[in-house]
């Protein structure tokens, strides 16, 4: 007797899960060293992309009841998407595993408190970049208010499991909000920035700096003012609908001729910005337009050497003052490819003597909202 | 498998190294051959080998099958649970135990990773030539209960030919250790050779010496296509007779050259009917006269074209067709069945040529690669399991394939193993004293037939094929 939630899910997962996509994968087992989870668990296949395609594969044969072991084999995946280079058969394991959480999203019963914080997230911080501003100032509230350290003193979080405390920690400390359009004079290359909803909040230090150094190289940058999250918090977590929906937001945001590039500095973005014309393509409204964007997105150190930074750098010698190195963002190696620009840059840059970092493309466990998900996992991965 | 049960192998192991819960059990049902897939009742990751002999003797005393399992990358369902049992896996046992430098061997537990093994010792200046495709996830475990090839084999030979001394536990619960550090070693049967190669039907491989050489300084590469399959053939044929052993002689048909151009357009020549990839190791001289007369040979069997490769990079790129091929073939179809059939060396371009007819009469899609200078093809199948009436077809012309194969002195495995994919056809190889041998050897040492049952003997041969093929 089969329960309504395993016909549920099972109906699910074949209505989402794509069998051409599961069918590219002949088992040959050559992801798993690649994959940092199966690393992390000592071999367990089950936390392995293999072992998970074979149970979406099951899922939708029925070869497998749905059970907190089956969702938690999902749920452990960092999206990392390393598993892609390492693939002979270049599966479509990013796609495979969004299509999964759309399928358990819409099959799985939620709780009060999830569907609450489901909704608070992705209806409402990454879909609104005016309420995501609003949030993060109340967290710089909490810092600057004094809160932050009374906090700490008391030892408030010890009450908390430890990696709660260390993710607090490492809050970044956020600058008040800048003006955002930053035109100076007439400029050759004209580049829309693409902000991110983070890192136009809590990485805004980061932001403001990369403008400054595509000034520096020349380029004139404009920041319009219609963009919102990428959306690939929502694709990731099983809400590509709604992820789609910022996507056509930022498609007629930077629906322009005046730009020559549409640059972004955060990699987990790139990724999904570098996938609108795959997901957009079936729509005749936003087809061309997500070509177009497609055609002009860059990330920025591919943009800072199309500017000339290494000969600008190379300009400035000085003495090698201290040893630098550079761990890949996933997705913007899995996927953007991207290697060697961030390299070659800091080979470039003066003071710095460049060493390469062993096994610098492993996952750090960050992955986006991963380390408050799945805080177990993610420590495991990063030490 | 009921809790009373699961309890007892926890107190042999430990609660947190025992694994059932069904999204694991999924995950344990399948290793890297199409159309092969049983759930295990448990998944057990033991620690050493008193551990190990607990558990043999419960799965002795209740008639459980146990399947040995490394990475689960077999190509012949052989590490497939089909009659469900424990399955065994080494992530706890995959240590070095000791390098021994004085008599060039390396003791490991059954766990490492081959790819670990290999930088390990050529660090130390040594060298493990196996180099099955599969190295970078493949266990020494798994390579030596398949004896596993790879690429190397002409010249240096198969995982057999490294293996000098074994610990193994006896389904009867004793622990026996063969060889040992000795190049030399005749004190009755060559029990080491009985287990290599034996798909963990006998016992459980816990503790392995390998022999070691020197790494070789120096290595060359050099490239030859032909416009027709017997120009290659007698290139290797004549490479050989000239008394050149290069330690890669690799070679690609016409459809898997095309795969490679649709895949990666790296400016491969399509209409060449084969491409043949030739390496020599060892020291400089030798090496450079050795990969010089492999080209002049080609040229004078009719090469249409040929290059040197100058430096590491440019061997590289000489390289990356041969490389890429299985995941150029990959692509093209939902399945990808990878074969081994092996014939002697003299005998390359009949098979190839029989391979591409057999393809033709079945319609199906067969490409041809695979390492020429030992004769060991992977004619490569691209189908759909999902499709039934296609699948007969691959079937019949699989079983043409090892017919045309034993036909020409070969055998229906060269690598990959029997496992229970292949073991419908073990008869047409061994002929029936070889296969009744093999039974007896089996009833004798694992009478209750709980390791790795199914594998190896079928409960049916298939009927042979009469055909008259070359």
């Amino acid at each position: 007797m089969v329960s309504e939630l395993q016909q549920r899910m099972q109906d699910s997962f074949r209505e989402h899960v794509d069998e051409e996509y599961i069918m590219d994968c002949m088992r040959c087992g050559f992801c798993l060293p690649a994959c940092p989870t199966y690393l992390a668990t000592n071999q367990d296949e089950t936390h392995s992309p293999r072992g998970r395609i074979a149970l979406m594969k099951a899922m939708r044969d029925g070869d497998v009841v749905w059970d907190g072991s089956v969702a938690d084999a999902f749920d452990m995946c960092l999206g990392c998407r390393a598993c892609e280079p390492a693939c002979p058969a270049g599966v479509q394991y990013g796609a495979l595993i969004e299509e999964t959480r759309v399928a358990i999203q819409h099959a799985k019963p939620q709780g009060m408190k999830e569907k609450v914080m489901r909704k608070t997230a992705f209806d409402g911080l990454f879909a609104d970049q005016n309420k995501m501003a609003t949030t993060i100032k109340l967290v710089q509230f909490y810092q600057k208010s004094g809160l932050q350290t009374v906090t700490r003193k008391i030892g408030f979080l010890n009450l908390f499991p430890p990696f709660m405390k260390e993710m607090e920690g490492v809050l970044p400390a956020i600058e008040k909000k800048k003006e955002r359009v930053s035109s100076l004079k007439p400029k050759t290359t004209k580049v829309a920035f693409f902000t991110g909803c983070l890192m136009d909040t809590l990485f805004q230090e980061t932001n403001r700096k990369t403008i400054k150094l595509l000034e520096w190289l020349g380029a004139e940058v404009i920041i319009p003012r219609e963009q919102q999250c990428c959306g690939a918090l929502h694709g990731h977590s099983g809400e590509l609908e709604k992820g789609l929906r910022n996507a056509k937001i930022n498609v007629d945001a930077f629906d322009s001729n005046e730009f020559d590039y549409i640059v972004n500095n955060a990699g987990g973005c790139g990724a999904f910005l570098s996938e609108y014309e795959k997901h957009l393509q079936e729509n005749s409204k936003y087809a061309e337009k997500a070509n177009q964007f497609s055609q002009k997105l860059i990330d920025i150190s591919s943009l800072f050497i199309k500017l000339g930074m290494n000969a600008r750098l190379k300009e400035m010698r000085s003495e090698d003052v201290a040893i630098v190195t550079y761990q890949d963002s996933c997705h913007l190696r899995n996927v953007n490819k991207i290697f060697l620009e961030p390299r070659s840059l800091l080979m470039d840059a003066p003071g710095f003597e460049y060493k390469e970092l062993i096994d610098a493309g492993s996952c750090c466990g960050s992955a986006g909202i991963y380390n408050l998900l799945q805080p177990e996992m993610a420590r495991r991965i990063l030490i | 498998m009921n809790d009373e049960m699961i309890q007892s192998f926890v107190r042999i192991v430990g609660k947190e190294n025992i694994k059932y819960s069904k999204a694991q059990l999924l995950a344990y049902s399948y290793d890297a051959t199409a159309n092969f897939q049983s759930k295990p009742d448990l998944v057990i990751s033991p620690k050493n080998t008193e551990e190990i002999v607990e558990i043999v003797k419960l799965c002795s005393k209740e008639h459980i099958p146990i399947i040995s399992r490394g990475s689960g990358t077999n190509l012949a369902a052989g590490t497939v649970p089909t009659q469900g049992g424990v399955v065994l896996l080494f992530n706890r046992m995959n240590e070095m135990i000791e390098l021994d430098e004085e008599n060039l061997t390396i003791t490991v537990q059954p766990g490492m990773i081959t790819l670990d093994l290999s930088t390990y010792v050529e660090a130390n200046g040594l060298f493990y030539p196996p180099d099955p495709s599969s190295m970078k996830i493949s266990t020494i475990g798994g390579n030596v209960s398949e004896n596993s090839g790879g690429l190397r084999g002409l010249k240096y030979g198969v995982t057999k030919d490294y293996v000098r001394a074994l610990t193994v536990v006896l389904p009867n619960g004793s622990v026996l250790k063969t060889g040992g550090k000795l190049a030399k070693d005749v004190a009755g049967y060559d029990l080491t050779s009985l287990l290599v190669g034996s798909e963990g039907t006998l016992g459980i491989i816990t503790e392995i010496t390998l022999k070691l050489i020197p790494l070789p300084v120096y290595k060359k590469t050099g490239i030859a296509y032909f416009n027709s399959l017997e120009d290659a053939a007698r290139t290797v044929s004549s490479i050989i007779a000239n008394k050149i052993i290069p330690v890669t002689l690799e070679f690609m048909d016409r459809g898997t050259i095309g795969a490679v151009e649709d895949f990666m357009n790296i400016g491969l020549p399509r209409d060449a009917e084969a491409m043949l990839l030739m390496e020599q190791d060892g020291d400089v001289e030798l090496v450079q006269k050795d990969i010089q007369k492999m080209i002049e040979i080609a040229v004078a069997e009719g090469a249409t074209s040929t290059s040197i490769a100058a430096s590491p990079e440019e061997a590289d790129v000489l390289k990356t067709g041969r490389r890429v091929a299985l995941s150029a073939l990959a692509r093209k179809r939902p399945t990808t069945i990878l074969e081994d059939a092996t014939v002697p060396r003299s005998e390359i371009a009949k098979m190839v040529r029989a391979i591409q007819e057999i393809a033709i009469k079945h319609d199906v899609q067969i490409s041809t690669f695979g390492h020429a200078g030992d004769g060991n093809l992977h004619p490569t199948c691209l189908t759909d399991v999902r499709n039934k009436e296609e699948m007969i077809r691959v079937e019949h012309a699989l079983a043409e394939i090892f017919e045309v194969a034993i036909q020409l002195g070969g055998t229906i495995t060269g690598e990959h193993g029997v496992g229970e994919m292949k073991a419908p056809y073990l008869e047409w190889k061994l002929g029936e004293s070889g296969i009744n041998l093999m039974k007896q050897i089996k009833q004798s040492i694992d009478p209750l037939n709980i390791m790795n049952p199914g594998k190896i003997f079928a409960k049916e041969t298939k009927t042979r094929l009469v055909i008259h093929n070359g």
